[in-house]
């Protein structure tokens, strides 16, 4: 009688399954490692500051009420920015998406918009809008403009036609077809598009609050920059990924709650 | 209400798809479209609801609607289009919610049709939970809430299994024999043509010019398979098939 062996399994894999420890995990190791390395003399202290003092200068921030002074006008120019450029963004992105002719129109302009660094044009916006809040908030509006554009387009672009002239055949209105069948089957594409507005949005907070700011993330950090102090350097950076992490984790809770149709 | 189709004739570019379709579809009866694939039935059904244009000749509605009627020509769609974000009774709701119906109106049409369909049960489900049979009975609810002069049928069956093609044959009798609804029924499959149809109007292949109407007068309920006058329908497409199946190869 011939061998018999099991056959063997090769499915598996290209799964990507989370752990939700595991990202921590890479947090701790890593700010664990700096720690030992700098107390050890491995690293040295001129390179990097001491996670521990950057900690104790977290704390100072904290109880000196000063951590509510910056963040509170940072959120502010964040939240407004942002919500002018993602909703201005998404509102273009459907009419291009829509309209051949403003499609046709308006897609190079935005192409040639895309790759302009916003920064650059920072002393732009402050003769426009004043050296202000307007000037931040145009920057940091401009900045998630364009991608979200890009992404809701595409999103639209990609709505099920079938869906749409399904619509059409039992005579719904134009509007009842944009409202009910291409915004939320567009709806994915956008919000993955969102994330990434959003993170080039605290990008852009930094560089807005570069001039003419004396409160806020990115006047600590570009002050604390300029005196060469790493510890309060690093106390700035953490608070902008705490930031990114919470904006990142609010979208996850809205694409959770928004597209549980999704199979 | 009945359509009328005169002297249809398209082209998409070069290719001549429709080539002078002459055809009554009378009121309460289904009329089945045959063919070989890519002969133009699709194309036929789509301009006979109005969502494409002819080159030439045109579709007429013969009589009014009967009163009542939200939206005469309705559609039934092979894959479907369900709303994915929308449960079932959202997605017939979909299509009452722009007509002058009162919530109350809405709401005990949607519970009349999935009760029809039998899908009361499911009403809060969505189309992703669902069977690919019962995604279709939804679509079939769907078009009955707007009460349809003539429901237009692209395929519907031939997205599913054989078993459930089978049931929902029996399901789409059932309703058939309880309320005379005229339809357009386009398939390429010969043993639902038999099953369902009251006229079976044969397309050749491309260009699609009507190569015989055969009428069926047995009525649907109790139908068998219908032996001999499927072997007829396949004689009648056999070659046209082969000649499609091998302009496709080449094409």
């Amino acid at each position: 009688m011939a061998d018999a062996k099991p056959v063997p399994f090769r499915g598996g894999g290209f799964r990507p399954r989370g752990n939700r420890w595991a990202g921590a995990l890479v947090f701790v190791l890593l700010i664990a490692l700096i720690e030992i390395g700098l107390r050890q003399g491995w690293i040295s202290p001129l390179t990097l500051p001491m996670p521990s003092a950057v900690l104790t200068t977290f704390g100072e921030l904290w109880e000196s009420g000063q951590l509510f002074n910056h963040l509170v006008p940072s959120l502010t120019r964040l939240a407004v920015g942002a919500a002018l450029g993602a909703s201005l963004g998404i509102g273009v992105g459907v009419l291009i998406g829509l309209f051949g002719l403003i499609r046709a129109g308006l897609v190079p302009l935005v192409a040639a918009i895309f790759p302009i660094p916003k920064i650059a044009l920072l002393p732009l916006f402050v003769i426009w809008f004043g050296i202000d809040e307007g000037s931040k908030y145009a920057l940091i509006a401009f900045g998630t403009f364009t991608p979200t554009v890009v992404a809701t387009y595409g999103a639209v672009d990609n709505v099920d036609r079938t869906l749409i002239r399904m619509g059409q055949s039992f005579g719904l209105g134009w509007a009842s077809i944009v409202r009910k069948i291409v915004l939320p089957g567009a709806m994915p594409g956008i919000l993955s598009g969102l994330r990434i507005s959003l993170a080039i949005a605290i990008i852009l907070l930094v560089a807005a609050e570069m001039l003419g700011a004396e409160f806020g993330i990115g006047a600590y950090i570009l002050e604390a920059g300029s005196l060469y102090d790493l510890e309060r350097l690093f106390a700035g950076v953490i608070i902008l990924s705490i930031l990114g992490v919470l904006t990142s984790a609010a979208i996850g809770w809205i694409e959770k709650r928004v597209l549980r149709w999704r199979v | 209400m009945e359509l009328r189709v005169e002297g249809l004739t398209h082209r998409y570019g070069d290719t001549a798809v429709l080539e002078d379709v002459s055809l009554e579809i009378p009121a309460g009866r289904i009329v089945c479209i045959v063919g070989p694939s890519g002969c133009g039935k699709s194309t036929l059904l789509r301009m006979l609801g109005g969502l494409e244009q002819p080159d030439q000749g045109r579709v007429l509605q013969v009589g009014a609607p009967p009163e009542g009627s939200l939206n005469p020509l309705t559609f039934v769609f092979q894959d479907f289009a369900l709303l994915p974000w929308r449960s079932v009774a959202g997605n017939v709701s979909l299509v009452l919610e722009d007509h002058a119906v009162t919530g109350a109106e809405r709401a005990a049409t949607i519970a009349d049709v999935l009760g029809r369909t039998r899908l009361s049960d499911f009403a809060d489900a969505l189309p992703k939970q669902l069977s690919g049979g019962m995604k279709q009975r939804v679509a079939i609810a769907r078009a009955l809430a707007v009460r349809p002069a003539v429901m237009l049928m692209d395929e519907p069956l031939s997205a599913l299994d054989a078993q459930t093609r089978e049931l929902l044959m029996d399901d789409l009798v059932g309703l058939w024999t309880r309320e005379r609804f005229t339809a357009v029924y386009v398939t390429h499959n010969l043993a639902e043509a038999v099953r369902l149809g009251h006229r079976v109007v044969v397309l050749s292949r491309r260009p699609g010019r009507i190569r015989e109407i055969v009428e069926i007068d047995a009525p649907l309920e109790g139908r068998g398979d219908m032996a001999d006058i499927q072997a007829r329908l396949w004689t009648l497409m056999r070659d046209e098939a082969a000649a499609a199946d091998a302009e496709l190869l080449h094409g």
